[in-house]
């Protein structure tokens, strides 16, 4: 488990973070959510040991990690770049061997790849001559070579078209389930809803929320039911700790006070016709972030 | 899928020197690729090849001056002349027109010495010195060297120290701007700590210097023996050796300063801006070595300025002008420069390295 804690950043006067704790469990994908200059960056930064922290620590399975235990990480920045003259298979070789690999894993890992990356043609092809959607996956290439035992990445998805995102979202599912923690961050909180198992949001160099997706679901969850029938449902503004939220004919949607006031919906819809639909609703990420956020 | 998390075992204990190395390599092999940088090692390289072959030529066709002669008894007992025997005034003066002869030596009774010299247009001062009187002249230092060879011999150390620092200076410059303007520098640092690509870049570039240098020597000497100008070579061993090291410690430190300055820029255009000092650093010596060579107070203090030392020391070693413990010392103060300004180039590198886009002041770069 990657260990994320109490870490503290000022550029002179400005708090960046400000105790930023969390947790990266093994096997699960965590997405972290926050608005520009959140901080969210930094932390990966501080993570990495790219950026030294003024505070906290960041351990892996109990020990602190330091400049050894930090090259089994993989890493995608948020500036994306690689060398634009060197071949893709070299650099990805070069790239692997510099966090350790033997010159025969390092280039087995990367034509294997390649290959899953349907970057096969492009192997012995320069950087700069990549379209810019093989040369993102040529980025995702390079912070997965070395077999990485944890997974940091910042924006893996921008930039690229549906397609890649669906070829990155298996290659990256592929790894978390082998049991490696997975960090990433992104501003396309749609795929971080259905990608991530935990959910980190930081707004102003804090952590507001950090659990499960679903139990932080859960919780923000309402007594909000659909109803669809197919009768008229006008009758339930007149039910009994019932608001309703939207109507339209057979579809109602409805604000319920408690448990027993549903029960009683449901009794009194099937009393009244079919119902064909009757679902509780549970809140986008988009809601939710709007509400920690503020 | 041929990659699993725990398929490979990697040495984790895997030393900053292998990869250091690593980073070196890749800086070779890269510029080993470039078109650019072979294309202009294999033009130093013919000019070398051609300047010496130049020398040799010269040297051949200078042995005997041709001189047409009426009476062939007028350059009896003159050596290092080839006399043409022609029958009268104007013959001589039809093959001096032509080129034929350098010059032409007639009989002429109104001459103190009985001879008048006839040439196209300038008068030949080798032939006249040949038949002149001279007084016999007494050296008090036969040994020393006279001030044209010093001049050369300082040329020489000056041009191949001054070519290396300005050929290998920006290119490591450029190479640390283009690893920022490219971003793959944050990769690199997730990897590597900061000093160990450092010191990979250092050494790559230093290395090609020394390769290029090497190459350039091979070829002098080879080309001098083959030409049999051999004796050029003699009294230089030793000053060449010391040279070699003061070469070795000098360049890895303006490669250093080299990187260290280029870091603080995120584009190549910028570089200039912050690199100018450090090529102001590796001109203003060799210039003053090159120009003030005669002065001996100024060539024993360059001697000893970090800066010039690896040109004005071995110098001083050739003239004979410095003691032995001399090039130890300077070499010590060298060293130690280096030593120290390679700790603030690590230092200006790790502040400045991932602050991309406007320039990074002095103060920012240099602050701990």
């Amino acid at each position: 488990m990657l260990e994320i804690r109490n870490l503290d950043k000022r550029y002179g006067t400005r708090q960046v973070l400000d105790d930023v704790s969390f947790d990266v469990h093994p096997a699960r994908m965590t997405g972290f959510v926050g608005g520009n200059g959140a901080g969210k960056t930094t932390t990966m930064r501080i993570i990495l040991g790219v950026l030294g922290a003024d505070g906290g620590t960041v351990s892996l399975d109990g020990s602190v990690l330091g400049p050894e235990g930090r090259r089994r990480f993989g890493y995608m920045p948020e500036e994306r770049g690689l060398y634009p003259k060197m071949k893709l298979q070299e650099q990805l070789v070069y790239l692997a061997r510099l966090h350790g690999l033997s010159s025969a894993t390092a280039t087995a890992n990367a034509r294997g790849l390649i290959e899953r990356l349907g970057l096969g043609e492009r192997a012995d092809e320069p950087i700069e001559k990549l379209s810019l959607g093989n040369q993102q996956r040529a980025q995702i290439a390079a912070a997965l070579v070395h077999d990485p035992e944890v997974l940091v990445l910042d924006e893996p998805f921008s930039g690229l078209d549906p397609m890649a995102v669906e070829t990155v979202v298996g290659v990256l599912s592929e790894r978390a389930a082998s049991g490696i923690p997975v960090l990433f961050s992104s501003h396309q909180l749609d795929i971080v809803e259905r990608l991530c198992d935990d959910l980190v949001i930081i707004a102003d160099g804090r952590i507001r929320v950090a659990g499960s997706r679903v139990a932080l679901r859960e919780q923000h969850s309402t007594l909000r039911y659909e109803l669809l029938t197919s009768a008229d449902t006008a009758w339930l503004r007149d039910q009994p700790g019932i608001d309703v939220v939207e109507f339209d004919g057979d579809y109602a949607l409805f604000d319920a006070t408690d448990e027993a006031a549903v029960q009683a919906v449901l009794h009194e819809a099937t009393s009244r016709g079919a119902v064909l639909s009757f679902a509780r609703q549970h809140p986008s990420l988009a809601q939710i972030f709007k509400e920690v956020v503020q | 899928m041929t990659t699993t998390p725990t398929a490979s075992k990697p040495d984790l204990r895997t030393g900053s020197g292998r990869l250091a190395l690593l980073v070196a390599e890749r800086e070779i092999t890269t510029r080993l690729r470039s078109k650019s940088f072979l294309i202009s090692t294999g033009i130093l390289l013919l000019l070398v090849l051609g300047g010496i072959i130049f020398g040799s030529i010269t040297a051949a066709n200078s042995d005997d001056t041709r001189v047409a002669v009426t009476d062939s008894a007028l350059l009896a007992d003159v050596d290092g002349v080839e006399a043409v025997a022609v029958d009268d005034l104007a013959e001589a003066e039809a093959l001096v027109r032509d080129g034929e002869v350098d010059a032409a030596v007639v009989a002429d009774e109104s001459s103190p010495v009985g001879l008048r010299v006839i040439a196209d247009s300038n008068p030949p001062l080798g032939l006249i010195n040949l038949l002149s009187v001279t007084p016999p002249v007494e050296l008090l230092d036969p040994d020393a060297i006279p001030g044209g060879l010093a001049y050369l011999v300082a040329f020489g150390f000056g041009i191949v120290f001054f070519t290396a620092a300005m050929t290998f200076g920006p290119t490591i410059a450029q190479s640390v701007v283009e690893e920022k303007q490219t971003r793959v520098v944050e990769i690199l640092l997730a990897a590597v700590p900061t000093r160990v690509l450092f010191t990979g870049k250092v050494i790559g570039t230093s290395v090609l210097a020394f390769g290029q240098i090497a190459l350039i020597a091979a070829m002098a000497i080879i080309g001098l023996t083959v030409t049999g100008q051999d004796d050029l070579l003699v009294g230089l061993g030793a000053p060449v050796v010391w040279f070699v090291v003061f070469f070795i410690v000098g360049f890895v430190l303006l490669a250093s300063l080299f990187a260290a300055t280029g870091a603080m820029v995120s584009r190549l255009e910028d570089m200039g801006a912050t690199t100018t000092p450090v090529t102001m650093l590796v001109m203003l010596p060799y210039f003053l070595v090159i120009f003030l060579n005669d002065n001996p107070l100024v060539v024993a203090i360059m001697s000893y300025v970090p800066f010039s030392a690896p040109v004005a020391m071995p110098l001083r070693l050739f003239l004979g002008t410095a003691e032995w413990w001399e090039p130890v010392l300077s070499l010590g103060i060298l060293a130690v420069t280096t030593v120290a300004l390679i700790a603030l180039g690590v230092r200006i590198y790790e502040n400045s390295l991932l602050r991309l886009g406007a320039r990074v002041s002095w103060r920012e770069a240099i602050a701990r």
